[in-house]
């Protein structure tokens, strides 16, 4: 009979003790039975407040609920372990029921700790700790003015944020005289403070609380100094206090300040009982990051497997994430070493500070911080870690030697294959080079699956492109981002292969480049370029297209679609604004005013579409294109017309530039921007393209973004007369239609193109490659096949048929059911 | 061990003709009050149909995805958050948690035909 292991906990190292076991010899011998006080299994808590901010559970659990039992492993989730008799070697649960084991495990992790504030009891104070504690905090919300977070450190600062993106005007009591106390230095916890008072978060240093007051719930908080604050919603974030009860109880040794105390192999007194993770104090200390722990429960199976493994401890450099500007320390951050020798960079508008600390020497990098700016964290921390010796001018590391791999000299080639590349999963370089010398791994998701680096935090995925770069590089090849399984072409290769060989459709492609039936990446890939190349009416590949192409709407909540019609730079007339009203009316469709400045109808059936289309083209209106990866809008200020500061007519200069490109198919959608003056409300430089007026004529921005990573444009050219604009403007367009990647926008472009903005300056302005008329030309032709789709649809009965549910019967779907929201109706939860 | 459910097949329904069916692509028919998605694989002269319904968040819109092979396999890609499956078997191929449930498909004299249980 096979002997039991009883896992208490099912968190991240729970979840990760059950991976390597279920990996390890160890599953011919023992059974694994797991307890987890939480409803859910085991989730990536790291990533905490994407579930705050809407990812649905299922995709933060670390395995599927499933995926336990196909391993052989019990779990019993929602069931809390009570006590452990240690004699009798059982525990008891909540429930009231008692299990043996032969090993115990214990993955208590820790919970949020909760300092003994008078009124800490009220109503409306919450942690940030499990799903539990956001749904709490979520359904608490509508009711709250104000919130208040207490904490400033790593989790504090996250919270805080989340908290103010869901609407509340926030702030952050700390106790300290600067936030992160623990990861930066005085200089930048200040530039830290200044970037965050800029999204409006309120930083109060030195207070300390010393009562919540309130009538049942909070109403605000009181300090030692005298001080108040009103908030009426308080999320603590304090710190951690490891879950050493079960261990308390069961006479084992707990460390004075919390935290069960075991040895470097995770053994405790008890032969029996080991215990992982956030609980546990080894070396002294409580690991409160997940790589540490993760390395714990590989330590662990290997031991109870025969072995005696150990756990030496873990780099604690850390990043903060999701607080919208960079912060990130590693090594010896806040070093104090004697003769140690510090090189700093600040820059106080940019909100950017990077402080490096040498050994005194100069020989080794011992740690730093990076506020505002930290792409160069990956490989510093590297230099760190690995004890690199450095190059001769180590603060081109911080003031960058841009544009090659690593900064300063080092690049990842010269890194020893014992780094750890990946810490979350304690992958090596060398584990990553072997995965794709050997196993053939010659893409970033290949290496992904084959090692599991990149699977956790997600930070290292950077470094995984270089180390692949790196190596296809050294053997004289290149990284070719090729499209699928399908097609052994780079986006670049297939444009020219169907332009040059006149290919117009996908069978016939696939046919005679590919194989295979495609899929839902080269698909959509293919339709693009024959739009971009050919420019027809979309609609004769509608079955290659994504859903939203193939209906020329974007499709939403329930199946249903929405109509945008074309609104050139967001100048309408009354009449036929009453128009829209009316169409909107008739088909009882909800309207909304989109932030493109324009109109967006929602919630009409695939089968509406034409008719809803038919009535606005009849009043003159066009496809708006909301649904393509083409021009969107080209948004404008009211300008010189109007505005008494207006330099020149932004909106017809808006209206031109967008009925030009109206319909322009690209790898990305296309934004754009005129705004009359340097006041900038059209917001232009957050757009692909920009041009703002100046006194003499207009600047030409390019490759600027709102959305998940804003970005704003570069100028690419000052002082244009309007012609000399648009004829930068097509090639500048032409020229990244023609060699972006798929699905990649214009920031991301520029940000890959080798040479940067120097070079995208000398083709565009300079033509130093010669081809600036060929792209004017390409893109005349392209303009010259410009029709509205919807107008080709609706005049074609044979188009117009395939606007249907079912194909054999007229009947609707039954699946569509709204509700009404002040006084319109949108879509019924699914 | 892959295991394979053969169902009988009770009655075949009449569900539309051919060229009703985009080529190289999906369309739902009705049957008996059900939403069943029907693929035609013109380049290989297959047929395929499943539930409409995507087991993910419930939406009736499998047959409104996008068709292709994996490794030879044929797939369909739901059009919501991109969830593929296997048209052979129903099976979700990106998360193992979800299924469908597939019926056969035979085509004769110009009408495609689905086999209900
Ligand atoms: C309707 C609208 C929201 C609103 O009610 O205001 C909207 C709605 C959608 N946006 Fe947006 N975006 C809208 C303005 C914006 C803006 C603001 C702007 O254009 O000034 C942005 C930020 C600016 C930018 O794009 O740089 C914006 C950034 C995004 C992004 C992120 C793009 C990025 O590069 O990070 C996506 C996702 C994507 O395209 O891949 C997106 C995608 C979407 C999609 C298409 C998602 C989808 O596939 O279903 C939404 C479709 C709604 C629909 O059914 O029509 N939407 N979206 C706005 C329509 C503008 C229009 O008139 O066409
Ligand atoms: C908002 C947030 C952001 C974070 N960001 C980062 C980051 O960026 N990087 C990083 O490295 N780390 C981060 N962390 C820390 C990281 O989440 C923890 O280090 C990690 O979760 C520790 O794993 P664990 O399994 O030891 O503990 P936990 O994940 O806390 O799991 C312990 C589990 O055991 C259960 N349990 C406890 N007692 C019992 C009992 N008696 N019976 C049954 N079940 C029990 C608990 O309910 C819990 O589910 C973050 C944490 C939070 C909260
Ligand atoms: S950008 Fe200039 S012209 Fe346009 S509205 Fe603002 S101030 Fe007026
Ligand atoms: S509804 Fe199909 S993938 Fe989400």
């Amino acid at each position: 009979m096979k002997k039991r292991i009883v896992l208490i906990g099912n968190g991240m190292t729970g979840y990760k003790f059950c991976e390597k076991f279920a990996a390890s010899p160890l599953v011919k011998d023992y059974e694994l039975l797991v307890f987890g006080e939480e409803f859910h299994p085991a989730y990536d808590r790291v990533h905490l407040t994407s579930y705050y901010t809407g990812t649905i559970p299922e995709e933060l659990l670390l395995a599927p609920a499933g995926w336990y039992a196909e391993h052989g492993i019990e779990l019993r989730t929602h069931e809390r372990i009570t006590s452990v008799d240690r004699e009798a070697k059982t525990i008891s649960s909540a429930k009231e029921l008692t299990y043996h084991y032969d090993i115990l495990v214990l993955a208590t992790g820790s919970s949020a700790f909760v300092p003994p504030i008078e009124g800490i009891e009220k109503e409306g104070v919450f942690v940030y700790r499990t799903f539990d504690d956001i749904d709490q905090i979520k359904k608490y919300i509508p009711r709250a003015q104000k919130a208040a977070v207490i904490g400033g450190g790593l989790l504090g600062l996250e919270a805080a944020k989340a908290v103010l993106d869901d609407g509340l005007p926030t702030s952050i009591v700390e106790f300290a005289p600067r936030l992160m106390p623990r990861q930066l230095d005085p200089q930048g916890a200040e530039i830290l403070k200044s970037k965050l008072e800029e999204f409006n978060l309120e930083v109060l240093l030195n207070k300390s609380t010393e009562k919540i007051v309130g009538n049942g719930s909070i109403e605000g908080l009181k300090f030692t100094d005298g001080s108040q604050l009103d908030a009426d919603l308080l999320v603590i974030s304090a710190g951690i206090r490891p879950r050493d009860e079960l261990a308390k109880q069961a006479g084992l040794e707990v460390h004075q300040r919390g935290g069960i105390v075991v040895n470097s192999k995770m053994e405790t007194a008890d032969p029996c009982i080991f215990a992982i993770g956030e609980c546990v104090v080894v070396h002294n200390m409580v690991w409160g990051l997940v790589a540490p722990c993760y390395e714990m429960a590989e330590v662990l199976v290997k031991n109870i497997g025969g072995g005696s493994a150990e756990f030496l401890g873990f780099d604690l450099s850390s990043k903060l994430k999701l607080i919208g500007t960079d912060v990130a320390s590693f090594g010896d951050a806040l070093s104090s070493e004697i003769g140690m020798k510090t090189i700093v960079y600040e820059n106080k508008a940019r909100g950017v500070y990077k402080r490096l600390n040498l050994s005194a020497d100069g020989k080794y990098l011992l740690g730093g911080i990076l506020v505002g700016e930290a792409e160069e964290y990956n490989m510093l921390k590297q230099v760190v870690n690995n004890k690199m010796v450095l190059p001769e001018n180590p603060e081109d590391f911080i003031l960058g030697a841009r544009g090659g791999e690593g900064g300063a000299g080092i690049s990842v080639g010269d890194l020893p294959d014992s780094a750890i590349i990946c810490s979350c999963e304690n992958i090596s370089k060398g584990q990553i080079l072997n995965a794709i010398e050997k196993d053939g791994c010659e893409a970033v998701p290949l290496i992904k699956k084959c090692t599991k680096a990149g699977t956790g935090c997600g930070g290292c995925m950077p470094m995984l492109d270089d180390l692949l770069t790196h190596y296809m590089k050294s053997q004289g090849r290149e990284v070719r981002k090729t499209i699928c399984e399908h097609f052994d072409y780079t986006r670049q290769e297939l444009y020219d292969l169907i332009k040059v060989n006149e290919i117009k459709s996908f069978p016939d492609l696939i046919k005679a480049h590919g194989k295979g039936s495609g899929c839902e990446i080269c698909k959509p890939v293919t339709a693009s370029l024959l739009a971009s190349i050919w420019n027809e009416v979309i609609v004769k590949h509608d079955t290659i297209q994504d859903t939203n192409d193939r209906f020329l709407a974007n499709i939403q909540q329930r199946g249903v679609y929405s109509v945008v019609p074309r609104i050139p730079g967001g100048e309408i007339t009354p009449d036929k604004l009453i128009v829209i009203g009316q169409v909107a009316k008739k088909y009882d469709l909800y309207t909304k005013i989109t932030g493109g400045q324009r109109i967006d109808l929602f919630g009409a059936r695939v089968d509406q579409l034409p008719s809803i289309w038919e009535e606005l083209i009849d009043a003159g209106f066009e496809s708006g294109h909301a649904y393509g990866k083409s021009l969107r809008t080209v948004k404008s200020c009211v300008g010189s017309t109007w505005c008494r500061y207006g330099m020149d007519d932004s909106v017809s200069f808006a209206v031109e530039v967008e009925n030009r490109y109206k319909g322009l198919r690209s790898p990305h959608k296309l934004k754009g921007g005129v705004s009359g003056c340097v006041r900038e409300c059209a917001e232009a430089k957050s757009k692909d393209f920009g041009i703002i007026a100046t006194d003499k004529g207009w600047n030409l921005f390019v490759c600027g973004n709102g959305g998940a990573n804003p970005r704003h444009a570069d100028l690419l050219a000052s002082d244009l007369d309007k012609e000399t604009c648009v004829k930068y403007l097509d090639r500048f367009l032409m020229f990244y239609i023609k060699t972006a990647g798929p699905l990649v926008r214009t920031a991301k472009w520029l940000s890959e193109l080798e040479g940067g903005l120097g070079y995208l300056k000398d083709v565009i302005v300079k033509d130093s490659l010669g081809i600036g008329e060929k792209l004017e030309m390409e893109m005349e032709e392209l303009i010259s096949h410009y029709q509205c789709e919807w107008t080709t649809v609706v005049r074609n009965p044979e188009m117009r048929a395939k606007f249907r549910h079912f194909v054999n019967s007229d009947q609707i779907d039954e699946n569509i059911k709204y509700v009404p929201m002040r006084g319109q109706k949108i879509p019924a939860k699914a | 061990m892959e295991t394979q459910i053969v169902t009988a097949v009770k009655e075949w329904i009449k569900a539309a003709a051919i060229e009703n069916f985009p080529e190289n692509g999906g369309a739902a028919v009705l049957i008996n009050g059900e939403q069943i998605a029907v693929f035609n694989f013109t380049n290989e002269g297959r047929w395929y149909a499943t539930q409409n319904r995507c087991p993910h968040k419930g939406e009736m819109a499998i047959s409104r995805g996008l068709t292709g092979d994996a490794d030879g396999h044929p797939k369909v890609a739901c059009p919501f958050h991109k969830r593929s499956f296997s048209l052979e078997d129903g099976k979700c191929l990106t998360d193992e948690q979800y299924q469908l449930k597939t019926y056969p498909v035979k085509v004769e004299d110009g009408f495609v035909f689905i086999g209900i249980e």
